[in-house]
């Protein structure tokens, strides 16, 4: 919202000096953001009053262009001698003090007071006014349009004073009000006495403790009589309803200067006097009017819901479909009105309308809400209803806005004036009077609270409550429908003693038990794959479904049973991820495409589970603790979320240079991810072959934990990798942290002081069979004194014949409590042996 | 006879005379002098110090001498045989010295050339940012607590006090939820963590809760639609607002630095009442130091409290809240949200594995 200055402070008594930026730090201390200030003072030079006395229409041109004699008054022109062309006429007349000026407007008649920039001004944006010639004519100057004087948008013709206002050669800034500020203020949504001029002048007196008028209170004369007959059907959608009728009044009639001046300075354009009239009164009061045009009222107003399938060409001439929901103002021949959200066409005011009925209404905030929404029409109306207006205002709003239209467009204030409905006074809120003392943790002087609570506008009670406590009672302003708990009014007290008043102070809170294991976990693993060469990303959840078509995964594969955004940013990527890879591979390739190919990334985050059918929470209410039963259904509808982690490898995982070859990263990489991100868990990882798409069927490792899957890593599958834009043999893991279970406390080892027995086998198996089965026969096999086997070589061709394969591991032999003996080592090693060709069909290596 | 062929062409008297002594002490230290390295000193060795070294011949005929010369004698040999170990041993030193200099220097190597066999890793400053702002908090005695990100929208906005049609939920920006009544929306806040916890958890109730929040903001230098927020909350008999700026307060100097403090202005928000924007006075702050806006603040609003079972009475609590891309950007000076968001190795890289 923006507020010139001088408006904001014409119902204030402040001192002489408080400028624009005492009054930021004034609004900001109370609440209200300024959003910037602006200075009108941008002009440089001389910027005077003329009077056109002379209009010669040059017709030569494709558009419109005139020749103008205006006067300047002042001083006489100086003879420009360096024009650097011949001169062939003097455009002033020496005993007129008139200028020639050639002007593109056509707004403007002989004898129409105007803003001239004479040669030499900089106007705002560092536009400087030189004479020159252009379509034939030396031009001595510029005619200004508010925009080109930096008050307003307005650029449709050039700036046309009240007639008799001034003087040819008067300094044009002083009647402009140049010396003026505008600041862009922004209150926040529950303040919505701050959408005037009333409100924030409020804001401010209570800053500065300085007298207030306000323009919101006004005796009005009892009149007994109805303007036009009007029935309230909704009394919860409209609680108040005001009309008053003129008659007789020239809506051609143009507004005056100053309020002109003032809705441009807030941003609005002038458009005709009945609509600046009731912006106007919007702005100074925050209450919206609308203007009827009578003639095109057909019968009594109704104010009502809409009826399923009315529609209303509202006056930015859209044809809307009207929803049960919205409140309506409606004649004899249907919907004239959105309510509280836009006038509708049929009855707008047009240049031949003498009779207009002037409506003000109170609305329930709420249901604006709901309808701005719902056609997407964010009026500076429904802006305002919907943060609440004050409901004494509408017979107060009326009678300024036909006060002001009968003044400036002549007419008839006809005698009656409806009033239907009623206004409920705000309930009185009680505290004990200490309370904002103890919420701020600060001792204020006393009589604090009564007095800020009074200066808001609160009728203010001081008693004692039933345990003999002092306690203050407020009864809330009409204005102010935001002060409903004990917590409302502490709030008044403390922002209006200001916030710098309370002290720093730390709380004694309980001693904590510092993370959780789980939160331990996660930062050891994210910790250890960095180490590990990893670098971490934090790609979006946002996935197209079409994702999983390139994954290869099955139509019935439960990954493509994910949640799906409403409005997502992206039409096609609705999805929530139900696994890290489409993000982290999205990221590659977006490196990729940077120039990197040698790429190790991890990310750790919460995917959402694949939900099978639709998904949805409960809504318990708010007006007390919902019952655990009620607890546990909302989190029951909150899908499962667990915390994955994720690794994908691209290029060399060892680099090549000038050291020598390089290694590419293979699968094994991405199961080696798996093992350290188990390690870091503390979790024995388990691994087996498996088909997963989207990895490669003979390179995908399941990977588990205490006998559960919980990922896989290994080469993703070719067509995947060609699907998606992807460098070959690039390789992943993916697994779900939270389905690790958590490290039991473990006791440490007993360490035998006892030298050990190394012994080497190697073991001929089927090249299908396993090393994992062949190392946990051995182990079997091996019994207690096998205290650690280690595969170091594995050996396919000829000499172990096709089909075959040779592994060969290291064995370490140790007991307990003594040295061991070449004999019960080499016993213990032909049972292991014996194990592995049980259980796998080895054979010792000759 | 042992000895027998040392007593051949030279007399005793004359081989273990003082001057025959000196100069063969003489002639050895000028050998060993004359060694250029360890192996021509190993080959003039034996002249002087092996069998048939003159002061070793010495030596073997003091046995021959008469009993009353042979302690003198004896004397003689030795100090002349120390003379000459030790002009090996100092020549050896000093040659051995020489030649471990020159194998050292043939080893030099050329340390500046780049190693990058092994690849580095990093984390992002997201992460490090999130685990410092916890561990500062589990200083003062906090929990770290968590929560989903898809989210119920009665924790979300209900349980906080945003009305059904309140222009404050509107104003939220949120992604909902298929289908239209799911219920379920992607939070746009971390505060629902603040209702979960108090459901759940008796007073006194300290946390803070770092996490991923979302919002429908176009990405760009200043916006992006998926961000983090670190949520505090604290929920105890007499909390006050000087206890909230106190702990925002010691919470700024963590993070930027002893002369940090917060300010706090008037502001709204549905679930603290009185609200207020929390502000930082930051020293490094570009066009020099001031104010900069950090996040919002307040006492949790009673209605929150009610809802999520909560005696107001007894307990009071207060609420903070800080988008933590944000904070990175002013205090890292990161010019362009999308660099930390977009995944780009060139940004993650130099934050290294810091902790």
């Amino acid at each position: 919202m923006r507020v010139p200055v001088s408006w904001l402070t014409e119902h204030l008594e402040l001192s002489e000096g408080v400028g624009a930026q005492e009054l930021t730090d004034a609004l900001l201390g109370v609440g209200i953001e300024v959003e910037d200030v602006h200075s009108l003072d941008a002009v440089r030079g001389e910027l005077v009053v003329g009077r056109v006395t002379e209009i010669t229409e040059l017709t030569e041109f494709a558009k419109p262009i005139r020749y103008c004699k205006v006067d300047t008054g002042g001083s006489e022109p100086e003879t420009n001698t360096s024009l650097g062309f011949a001169v062939t006429e003097r455009s002033y007349d020496e005993e007129q003090r008139t200028r020639g000026i050639v002007a593109g407007a056509t707004n403007f008649v002989e004898g129409d007071l105007v803003v001239v920039a004479l040669p030499g001004t900089v106007l705002p944006g560092e536009f400087t006014i030189s004479e020159r010639k252009t379509y034939g004519h030396v031009s001595e100057g510029m005619m200004c349009s508010a925009r080109e004087l930096g008050l307003g948008d307005d650029h449709s013709g050039i700036l046309v004073l009240d007639p008799g206002s001034a003087l040819p050669g008067d300094d044009a800034r002083t009647i402009l009000g140049l010396d003026d500020a505008v600041l862009d203020v922004e209150p926040t949504p529950d303040m919505g006495h701050a959408m005037s001029i009333r409100g924030l002048a409020r804001e401010l007196a209570c800053a500065y403790a300085a007298p207030f008028g306000d323009p919101g209170t006004r005796e009005l004369e009892q009149v007994g009589e109805d303007a036009w007959p009007v029935r309230i059907e909704d009394r919860d959608g409209c609680s108040r309803f005001v009309l008053r009728r003129l008659t007789g009044v020239d809506t051609r009639a143009v507004a005056p200067w100053w309020m002109r001046r003032r809705l441009m300075l807030a941003g609005m354009r002038p458009i005709s006097l009945a609509v600046d009239v009731t912006n106007y009164v919007m702005l100074e009061l925050g209450q919206p009017l609308h203007a009827f045009d009578t003639a095109s009222v057909s019968g009594g107003l109704v104010v009502r819901r809409a009826k399923n399938g009315e529609t209303l060409t509202t006056l930015d001439e859209v044809e809307r479909e009207l929803d049960p929901d919205d409140m309506v103002i409606a004649d004899d021949t249907g919907v004239v009105s959105l309510a509280g959200t836009m006038g509708g066409a049929s009855t707008e005011i047009s240049d031949s309308s003498a009779d207009v009925l002037l409506e003000g209404a109170h609305w329930d905030p709420a249901s604006i809400s709901r309808t701005a929404r719902r056609h997407r029409l964010f009026s500076e109306a429904a802006k305002r209803f919907e943060r609440f207006t004050d409901p004494a205002l509408p017979p107060v709003a009326v009678e300024l806005a036909a006060t002001l239209l009968q003044q400036y467009g002549g007419g008839t204030v006809e005698r009656g004036r409806t009033d239907e409905g009623e206004v409920t006074p705000a309930r009185a809120v009680t505290m004990p009077i200490d309370l904002p003392d103890r919420t701020a943790g600060v001792r204020y002087a006393r009589g604090v609270t009564a007095r800020r609570l009074t200066q808001i506008g609160c009728k203010v009670s001081i008693g004692t409550g039933a345990d003999g406590t002092a306690e203050v009672t407020a009864e809330p302003p009409s204005w102010r429908a935001d002060l409903n708990q004990p917590a409302d009014l502490v709030e008044e007290v403390l922002r209006l003693e200001g916030y710098d008043s309370i002290p720093s102070e730390l709380p004694a809170a309980s001693a904590g038990t510092g993370l959780t294991e789980v939160q331990r976990r996660r930062r050891a693993v994210s910790r250890a794959l960095a180490e590990s060469g990893y670098v971490e990303v934090l790609p979006f959840p946002f996935t197209a479904a079409s994702v999983w078509d390139d994954f290869g995964l099955a139509a019935d594969d439960e990954r493509r049973d994910a949640v799906r955004v409403l409005n997502p940013l992206e039409a096609e990527k609705d999805q929530l991820a139900t696994m890290l890879l489409p993000g982290l591979l999205e990221t590659v390739h977006r490196n990729i495409s940077r120039g990197f190919r040698d790429l190790s990334l991890f990310h750790i985050g919460q995917i959402v589970a694949p939900t099978p059918g639709e998904p949805s929470a409960p809504d318990p209410g708010v007006r007390q603790r919902p019952s655990d039963a009620e607890v546990d259904a909302l989190e029951q509808a909150v899908p499962d979320q667990p915390l994955h982690v994720a690794v994908v490898l691209t290029g060399q995982r060892m680099r090549s240079g000038w050291w020598g070859r390089g290694e590419p990263a293979t699968w094994s990489d991405a199961v080696e991810a798996a093992r350290t991100v188990a390690a870091a868990a503390g979790a024995e990882l388990e691994v087996r072959s498996a088909e997963m798409m989207p990895w490669h069927p003979g390179r995908c490792a399941e990977l588990r934990v205490e006998g559960t899957c919980v990922g896989h890593a290994g080469e993703l599958h070719p067509k995947v990798l060609e699907a998606m834009g992807l460098p070959k043999r690039a390789v992943a893991m993916e697994l779900d942290l939270d389905a690790v279970p958590m490290r039991r406390r473990r006791p440490a080892p007993e360490l035998s002081p006892y030298p050990p027995v190394l012994m080497d086998v190697a073991l001929v198996v089927d090249a299908e069979v396993p090393s994992a089965d062949v190392a946990a026969a051995l182990r079997s096999g091996g019994g207690d004194l096998l205290e650690d086997v280690a595969l170091f070589d594995v050996y396919t061709g000829e000499q172990v014949g096709a089909g075959n394969r040779s592994l060969a591991y290291s064995l370490r032999f140790r007991a307990p409590d003594r040295t061991l003996t070449a004999e019960e080592a080499t016993g213990a090693r032909d049972s292991a042996i014996a194990a592995a060709a049980e259980q796998c069909g080895a054979t010792l290596r000759q | 006879m042992p000895g027998a062929d040392e007593t051949q062409g030279s007399e005793p008297d004359s081989v273990l005379a003082e001057e025959t002594l000196d100069a063969a002490v003489a002639e050895a230290t000028a050998a060993f002098a004359g060694a250029s390295d360890l192996d021509e000193l190993a080959s003039v060795k034996p002249a002087h110090l092996g069998e048939q070294a003159p002061v070793l011949r010495a030596r073997r005929m003091i046995g021959s001498l008469p009993a009353e010369q042979k302690a003198e004698a004896g004397k003689r040999v030795n100090a002349a045989r120390a003379a000459v170990q030790s002009a090996y041993d100092e020549r050896h030193a000093v040659l051995a010295e020489e030649r471990d200099r020159r194998v050292l220097r043939e080893e030099a190597v050329d340390v500046t050339l780049p190693w990058g066999r092994v690849p580095r890793g990093a984390r992002h400053p997201m992460t490090t940012l999130a685990e410092r702002i916890g561990d500062v908090f589990i200083g003062m005695g906090y929990e770290v607590a968590e929560g989903p990100e898809l989210e119920a929208e009665w924790f979300n906005f209900d349980a906080l006090n945003f009305g059904k049609d309140h222009p404050a939920r509107l104003m939220q920006d949120t992604f909902y939820i298929a289908p239209e009544d799911s219920g379920l929306v992607l939070r746009t806040h971390t505060s629902p963590v603040q209702a979960r916890t108090l459901l759940h958890t008796a007073p006194p109730v300290y946390v803070v809760c770092p996490g991923r929040t979302y919002r429908t903001d176009e990405l760009d230098a200043t916006h992006t639609p998926v961000f983090h927020q670190v949520e505090g909350l604290a929920v105890d008999k007499g909390i006050t607002m000087a206890h909230l700026k106190g702990t925002l307060d010691a919470f700024a100097r963590a993070m930027f630095g002893e002369s940090a403090v917060t300010r706090l202005r008037p502001h709204f928000f549905p679930f603290t009442e009185p609200s207020a924007e929390v502000d930082v006075w930051f020293e490094e702050r570009k066009g020099g130091p001031g104010w900069v806006e950090w996040g919002g603040c307040g006492m949790v609003n009673p209605h929150v409290l009610r809802a999520c079972g909560v005696d107001t009475d007894v307990y009071s609590g207060f609420a903070f809240g800080m988008g933590l891309e944000r904070t990175l950007q002013f205090r890292n000076g990161i010019p362009d949200m999308r660099d930390m968001v977009e995944g780009d190795i060139r940004f993650t890289l130099p934050f290294g594995t810091e902790a």
